[in-house]
């Protein structure tokens, strides 16, 4: 392990990764990187290294869960055992259990779920290595890789976090700014809609520092957002000129 | 069945709702009453029932000797833990813990750990080796909604009423002396859940309001009225405008409810 560092921030404004506070990771986005699966997409955001696999709609398997009226949207958020310093143990986690939840919920709201009566649509997602908002990062590749199975949505998610670093709002924390920083405010966001479909908090922050971050956030959210379409339209790019040649 | 009952009550809802009204006629803003007993269970360590409207919640406080993590060796640590006993609704079953249960834990142990109201600095009895650890047990008794207010509240009433045993160090040994200390309590957040049915918002939505639900948003705010844990949940979603409007509401609703129980 490294040592703390004293400051997250330093006295020209500018961070550990020598990011300003409103600057993103560098951010790498790629569809269809899962030959089996529907839809899937992979994100490199910092050092985060994520999959998003989705599956379905299918048949709902144990059948009494099916509903009648809409699709039934399982989710799965996993780390891999080595994606963190200490190994994790592969079981499921309490966070990783409120975290599928939570990530379900963010992506529930961009689906036309009624489309579906009595399937499943299935989210499985891997963090391979994990860098400080796996969620956020998670959020955006999901959403993608159901737009590749070509599932029918009201628009993508995107998900970015804010936080509190020193004294300093500042957007994409990172793992020590996470682990070290007063607060972090991880949001996912629909652009068209103006809604929110994920926002947690932990830390402490004024009213005015939070409705900062959110905005903070929601900027960064609509930066990757470009970079998310670009990443689809790049992929039937490819499948264009296959069928070309 | 629940929710074929309350499908047709849905349109009912909606439209009290467009006059600012709601089924048991409170007020979009209002709670129902709040009722706080401590110190109900003799055994438990600190202990606490909260009554909101029909909504029951009763906490058990454990304090045992253990070890400190890795990461913080001069503190004591926080488990919570919640259970949604099968007696307490037709809709839950025995089991190991579910989604729900894990969630509605982590909710309260967030607002109890990221406000510091435990001083977990004063629970250290030698530094990397032994600490208290402080369990906070959730059991839901009745569930009429709103279960996330209510355990918070009940959690942070049981802390209050914590007491722990007094110790002394000799020679390297802990030793348990006669009489208790207090738990050292520093802040008192308190948890404030909105509900948002069509495009409105509602404060502590009672069961049958939840089940019609599009979304939840809910903020702890501690003493000095900052935010210090946020959860939404449901399938739906909020407005950026919506979500800092609430967090103004919260914190005027979470003064209230302070100056109420003297908190």
């Amino acid at each position: 392990m490294s040592e703390k560092p004293e400051k997250l921030i330093d006295k020209k404004g500018i961070r550990l990764d020598g990011r300003k506070p409103d600057e993103l990771r560098s951010i790498k986005l790629e569809v269809g990187v899962i030959p089996n699966a529907d839809g899937s997409a992979y994100i490199e955001q910092g050092k985060n290294k994520i999959l998003a696999g989705v599956y379905g709609p299918r048949e709902v398997h144990p059948k009494h869960l099916a509903l009648q009226d809409r699709t039934l949207l399982k989710c799965r958020y996993h780390m891999a055992p080595f994606s963190v310093q200490e190994r994790k143990s592969p079981a499921p986690s309490r966070r990783e259990v409120e975290l599928s939840k939570v990530i379900r919920e963010s992506l529930e709201p961009s689906i036309f779920m009624e489309y579906y009566p009595r399937t499943m649509i299935e989210v499985f997602i891997e963090i391979l290595q994990a860098d400080g908002g796996t969620r956020c990062a998670a959020i955006t590749a999901a959403s993608l890789a159901l737009a590749d199975a070509g599932i029918p949505m009201r628009d993508l998610v995107v998900a970015c976090a804010a936080g509190k670093a020193d004294d300093t709002v500042v957007l994409d924390l990172m793992d020590e700014e996470d682990k070290q920083g007063k607060a972090d405010v991880p949001v996912a966001f629909m652009p068209n809609l103006n809604a929110i479909t994920l926002l947690q908090m932990d830390g402490k922050l004024t009213l005015e520092e939070f409705e900062n971050a959110v905005n903070l956030a929601i900027d960064g959210c609509k930066k990757i957002y470009s970079m998310q379409k670009e990443a689809l339209k790049a992929k039937y790019a490819n499948v264009k000129e296959e069928a070309e040649e | 069945m629940a929710s074929v009952v309350t499908r047709v009550k849905q349109k009912q809802i909606a439209q009290l709702m467009e006059k600012e009204k709601r089924l048991d006629g409170r007020k979009p803003t209002e709670y129902r009453e709040i009722k706080v007993e401590q110190g109900i269970i003799e055994r438990a360590e600190g202990s606490a029932r909260v009554r909101l409207g029909k909504t029951e919640i009763v906490v058990g406080v454990k304090v045992e000797m253990g070890e400190p993590f890795a990461d913080t060796p001069n503190e004591g640590v926080l488990t919570v833990n919640a259970e949604l006993v099968p007696l307490a609704s037709p809709s839950f079953e025995a089991g190991p813990p579910d989604e729900t249960s894990i969630e509605l834990a982590r909710i309260v142990d967030r607002g109890i750990r990221e406000s510091k109201a435990i001083d977990t600095e004063k629970l250290c009895i030698e530094p990397g080796k032994k600490v208290f650890v402080v369990f906070v047990d959730i059991y839901v008794l009745n569930h009429d909604g709103n279960l996330i207010d209510a355990s918070a509240l009940a959690a942070m009433a049981a802390l209050l009423n914590t007491k722990m045993s007094n110790y002394e160090v000799k020679e390297g040994e802990v030793k348990i002396k006669s009489g208790y200390i207090q738990l050292p309590i520093k802040q008192h957040p308190i948890t404030i859940t909105c509900a948002k049915i069509g495009n409105k918002l509602i404060l502590d939505p009672g069961l049958e309001e939840e089940l019609v639900m599009d979304a939840r948003l809910s903020m702890a705010i501690d003493d000095d009225e900052d935010i210090c844990a946020i959860q939404k949940g449901g399938a739906g979603y909020f407005t950026p405008e919506q979500v800092i409007e609430f967090s103004k509401t919260a914190k005027e609703k979470a003064k209230e409810i302070r100056k109420e129980l003297d908190w």
